[in-house]
């Protein structure tokens, strides 16, 4: 009987679009798989926002753990160790693009300028994460793993029914997902349809090494960004902790979709520090000398070191950009702690837009039922 | 229009037509719903007229139809989308139940998702497997979806029309081995509320309540029974969710006795729920128990023997006569 490969491992793969080492060394240009040749050209001033982009998002999210410890939020999903993945990304989005996320895109939420309040409601279970996916150009956090994806897709086909592709002012769309969600039904038709409707969409995975606790070689065997030639479109990989390199990468394919030129697949390779969520305990699944070793390819470091050494920013701008952090996350705290359960009789609500008549008499009953105790010890 | 006679697959197709023509919004999407017209022709000639960006083929995935129709609809447009048989919907089954109907629930009402989801359900025409079930308890199960079917050309016309107009995310139950019955269609006529229900035969005795391909074995077994001298109140739901069932409670309180008919199985169907609620609002009215005549809790069986697994008439006479025997 022939021997099978139990753990074959992911193929081997150098690519990886860089233009920040984890040393904090700027690497000028860096070309991608298909020849492509990224850059960025940040003025200073740009260079300390995504410094503190970086920073406020890694606080606000080390804030939202305390308040799950602290039994404040039913669980979080922390995007420790994502930041640059998220940050570089989210800055590369113009105005008029349109956001699908899971339930881990803390970052680009804020770099979308919304109140990073709004999705703790979700996770502190006052209400279901509800937003107005169309004015905050950001859909609904995604649970189900890879569902959004093809919402991604069907959105990006009506951007170009309305003929809103072609130019600058062209829309773009990005779907955000992670290694696990690779596997799904979902996001391969999503690849699909993208590419048979030339979809003005960006697929922006997040390959953070884990599933829970399921390694990538559990989900593949060729690296990620490989599959979407499969598919007939590009795939580039990314160093996730670099976020210029995100950004470029990001801003490119986004410029390739609302162009007219069709989908992009990005992996953006970087780790996930903490665990998948405060329910999880990684330290059953993984060494730590893994988690030690990505520690030093750190997404904030890397960038602090370059800007000193480049003078862009001084110990005074870097303990300024903590203090700002630690004040946003304290008012987040005071913000999340005052947030009010929603009223019992709430649970009917929305469930149609237009009502049914089988919810309003179970509502009835219930506020009947809830009436009967009134003036009782119960 | 005048009224004129039409098969329900016609009236249906014409239905889509008008609602193509009523809002630039509608896109018709599945599988070979463009040049083909649909494996059952519904949307013949659609694509012609109204050109590939409404009337589109889409790859062979039922999850990607309705995954991208959600994204279409968030975007502004009101999809339709065809599954090509009850049994392979299940592929979007995450799609239609995770996300089709929760999104407004989710968004606190502030995202609507006008979606309709045509299926063409029921046995009785010979196929292979999967092309003759019965899922609606799934969905009508699900919070958040309405679940409608007609049961002749008039109500597909008509109904059709009115369920892409809605802002409810709608699974459209279409009784394929019903396509080609004609019946009149009158563009003119006043349409009846979408989720309601509607006595189809007056009778004294028995009420018997139908929805889909079974009403059309209600009737004739109405018939039937008329010639022994019982009259069947015969009752076309058309919605299985929410369910409008008010007529049924005023038939069964004259009536004391309720059949219930259905081809998908027993076992916690929409019989089950029916039977439950008439119990409920009608007990002392209640000559029996409601009995239900169903298909049986296998799965669909192989098309030689499909006839022995559907209801018909006279399953439907016997169950009226056991109301008798209590």
């Amino acid at each position: 009987m022939p021997e099978v490969a139990r753990e074959k491992p992911v193929a081997q793969d150098e690519t990886l679009v860089q233009l920040l080492t984890p040393d904090g060394e700027r690497i000028d240009r860096a070309t991608g798989p298909d020849g492509t040749e990224y850059s960025v050209d940040f003025t200073d001033d740009e260079y300390r926002d995504l410094y503190r982009d970086l920073v406020t998002v890694r606080r606000l999210d080390a804030e939202a753990t305390a308040l799950q410890r602290q039994g404040e939020l039913g669980i979080w999903a922390s995007l420790l160790g994502q930041e640059a993945a998220q940050v570089g990304s989210g800055r590369a989005l113009r105005p008029q693009d349109m956001v699908f996320p899971t339930y881990r895109e803390h970052g680009v939420l804020y770099c979308r300028g919304i109140d990073p309040i709004m999705p703790l409601s979700l996770f502190r279970g006052v209400d279901q994460g509800a937003w107005d996916p169309i004015k905050y150009r950001f859909g609904l956090y995604t649970i189900v793993i890879g569902a959004q994806t093809l919402h991604a897709t069907g959105y990006a086909m009506g951007i170009t029914k309305d003929g809103k592709v072609g130019g600058d002012d062209g829309e773009a769309v990005i779907a955000y997902f992670g290694d696990g969600a690779t596997s799904q039904g979902d996001v391969n038709e999503a690849f699909i349809w993208s590419a048979v409707y030339t979809a003005p969409v960006v697929f922006f995975c997040q390959n953070n090494q884990y599933a829970i606790s399921e390694p990538i070689e559990r989900q593949t065997r060729v690296p990620l960004y490989q599959r979407a030639a499969g598919f007939g479109f590009p795939g580039v990989r990314v160093d996730g902790n670099d976020v210029l390199a995100t950004y470029a990468v990001t801003r490119h394919a986004l410029d390739h979709a609302r162009g007219g030129q069709g989908p992009t697949l990005i992996e953006a390779y970087t780790y996930r520090m903490g665990a998948h969520t405060t329910s999880d305990d990684p330290s059953r699944y993984r060494p730590q000398a893994e988690t030690e070793a990505w520690q030093a390819r750190d997404p904030i470091a890397r960038l602090a070191t370059f800007l000193r050494r480049q003078q862009i920013a001084d110990d005074a701008f870097l303990a300024e950009v903590d203090e700002e952090a630690r004040k946003t996350a304290v008012h987040l705290r005071e913000r999340v702690l005052t947030m009010e359960d929603p009223a019992p009789g709430s649970i009917f609500e929305n469930v149609y837009p237009h009502g049914s008549p089988l919810l309003d008499e179970e509502q009835a009953r219930f506020a009947q039922y809830r009436q009967s105790f009134e003036g009782s010890a119960y | 229009m005048a009224a004129e006679v039409l098969t329900l697959g016609k009236a249906l197709n014409l239905g889509l037509r008008r609602a193509l023509e009523r809002d630039a919004k509608v896109v018709i999407m599945g599988e070979d719903v463009g040049k083909l017209g649909g494996v059952f022709r519904i949307t013949d000639g659609l694509q012609k007229d109204f050109g590939e960006d409404r009337v589109i083929d889409t790859p062979l995935a039922e999850s990607g139809i309705i995954g991208t129709a959600i994204g279409l609809a968030l975007r502004g447009y009101r999809p339709v989308c065809e599954i090509q048989f009850d049994g392979f919907v299940y592929p979007a089954y995450d799609q239609i139940v995770s996300q089709v109907a929760k999104m407004h629930y989710r968004s606190r009402g502030l995202v609507r998702l006008p979606i309709v989801i045509r299926i063409p359900f029921g046995g009785g025409i010979g196929a292979v497997e999967h092309h003759s079930e019965s899922p609606e308890a799934y969905f009508a199960h699900t919070p958040g979806l309405k679940v409608v079917t007609c049961s002749n050309p008039a109500d597909g016309y008509t109904m059709i029309q009115q369920a892409i107009a809605s802002d409810d995310p709608i699974v459209f139950l279409e009784p394929k081995r019903r396509y080609w019955e004609k019946g009149e269609v009158d563009a003119e006529a006043p349409a009846f509320p979408l989720h309601s229900s509607r006595v189809t035969r007056p009778g004294a005795d028995v009420t018997v309540v139908a929805y889909g391909p079974m009403v059309r074995t209600a009737l004739d077994a109405a018939t039937a029974a008329g010639e022994d001298g019982r009259q069947l109140d015969v009752i076309d739901l058309r919605s299985l969710s929410p369910l409008d069932l008010s007529p049924v409670y005023d038939s069964v309180r004259r009536t004391g006795r309720c059949v219930v008919v259905h081809e998908a199985p027993s076992n916690v169907g929409l019989g089950a729920e029916i039977a439950a609620r008439v119990t409920e609002e009608c007990f002392y009215s209640l000559e029996s128990p409601v009995l239900r005549v169903t298909g049986f809790d296998t799965p669909y069986p192989a098309a030689r023997v499909e006839e022995e697994y559907l209801p018909d008439l006279d399953r439907v006479l016997d169950a009226v006569d056991r109301t008798y025997g209590w």
